[in-house]
């Protein structure tokens, strides 16, 4: 997190030397989205600390840590598969499980699915590219996130 | 208005909220107390640390690359630099997958081929550079490296799947009227 603030900050002075309309436009553009979305931030900061406090930690740990075996990928996955959470709300939420005890190939498979496959969506993606393909895209991409939450798994204490 | 309604409900949320942790911290409502010291607050203190610049960046992205300078070049280039240019414009977008349908009809009907139109997609879902520094900032740099440098493999290989597939199947994007 330290190297991302470092980052930006060089790269916002690089931006601002080059050109300053410019940056002052970016910046701009930027708060404006964070403002945007800062109140469905933390009203959903608010629903998970408030959930968090009422599921008993080895219930979630039971179901989706690193001990929950298969069942916990199959569980991230249809979560993350019928799910249409927007990324600015999973990411805060995938964090906050991590520091519950989730294990990070089950938020792998959580993330990913969500990412890539939709079920909730598939009838509008049918429109677009046939039933057919609709499908098998999304198939091909369930167990592309399985294959994805497998290799973190075996990476991730390695490193 | 979507909007709206989205803002309303966010807005009693955090009013509700508030009441609720005066109510807790004054009366010494254990529950309320200990959901507001360990959760609300330092998951709070750590985006609001750092959020903000991410934003800055994208809106520096944004400004720096412009979308539209990337579209021209789409269709164009065939193979390796077309599949190059579609993954760039895809990684500047935000929002859900169906908001990548349009784009994946725009590009077919522009003459990107199946797999860059695929590759695009799946770009367009796990590369996104203003998710990523959402994910870099949740679940730390270490899990966001593996887990793009994972997902790029496994996407690529779905649309070149898919284009064998689809090869000899008369495929074709079409718009939803």
């Amino acid at each position: 997190m330290k190297l991302l603030t470092n980052l930006t900050i060089f790269l916002l002075i690089i931006s601002f030397l080059v050109d300053r309309k410019k940056t002052t436009l970016g910046v701009k553009k930027g708060i404006m989205m964070f403002a945007k979305i800062f109140p469905s931030l933390i009203s959903v900061i608010i629903l998970v600390s408030i959930v968090l406090y009422l599921i008993p930690q080895n219930l979630l740990l039971h179901y989706l840590g690193s001990s929950s075996g298969i069942r916990g990928y199959l569980f991230a996955g249809l979560l993350g598969s019928i799910s249409l959470i927007p990324g600015f709300i999973a990411y805060p939420l995938a964090g906050i499980l991590v520091k519950s005890g989730v294990s990070y190939p089950v938020i792998a498979m959580f993330v990913t699915t969500l990412m890539m496959v939709g079920i909730v969506t598939l009838p509008l993606e049918a429109r677009y590219f046939g039933l057919k393909t609709a499908i098998l895209r999304n198939v091909l991409s369930f167990l592309g996130a399985v294959v994805v939450a497998l290799l973190i798994g075996l990476t991730w204490g390695l490193i | 208005m979507k909007i709206n309604k989205t803002y309303l409900s966010d807005t009693l949320i955090i009013i509700a909220f508030v009441i609720f942790c005066i109510f807790s911290v004054f009366s010494g409502f254990q529950p309320g107390v200990i959901i507001l010291k360990n959760n609300f607050w330092p998951f709070t203190r750590e985006m609001i640390a750092f959020l903000p610049l991410m934003f800055v960046m994208i809106g520096l992205f944004d400004v720096w690359f412009p979308r539209e300078k990337i579209e021209r070049h789409i269709g164009k280039d065939a193979g390796m630099k077309g599949t190059l240019w579609v993954i760039i414009l895809a990684t500047l977008q935000a929002g859900p997958l169906y908001g990548a349908f349009p784009v994946a009809y725009l590009l077919w009907k522009k003459g990107a081929s199946i797999r860059n139109v695929f590759i695009y997609l799946g770009a367009f879902s796990a590369l996104k550079i203003p998710m990523l520094t959402f994910e870099i900032g949740f679940l730390g740099l270490k899990f966001s490296l593996l887990r793009t440098l994972f997902t790029v493999p496994v996407f690529i290989l779905i649309a070149i799947i898919l284009e064998k597939y689809l090869q000899d199947k008369q495929f074709d994007v079409q718009e939803p009227k």
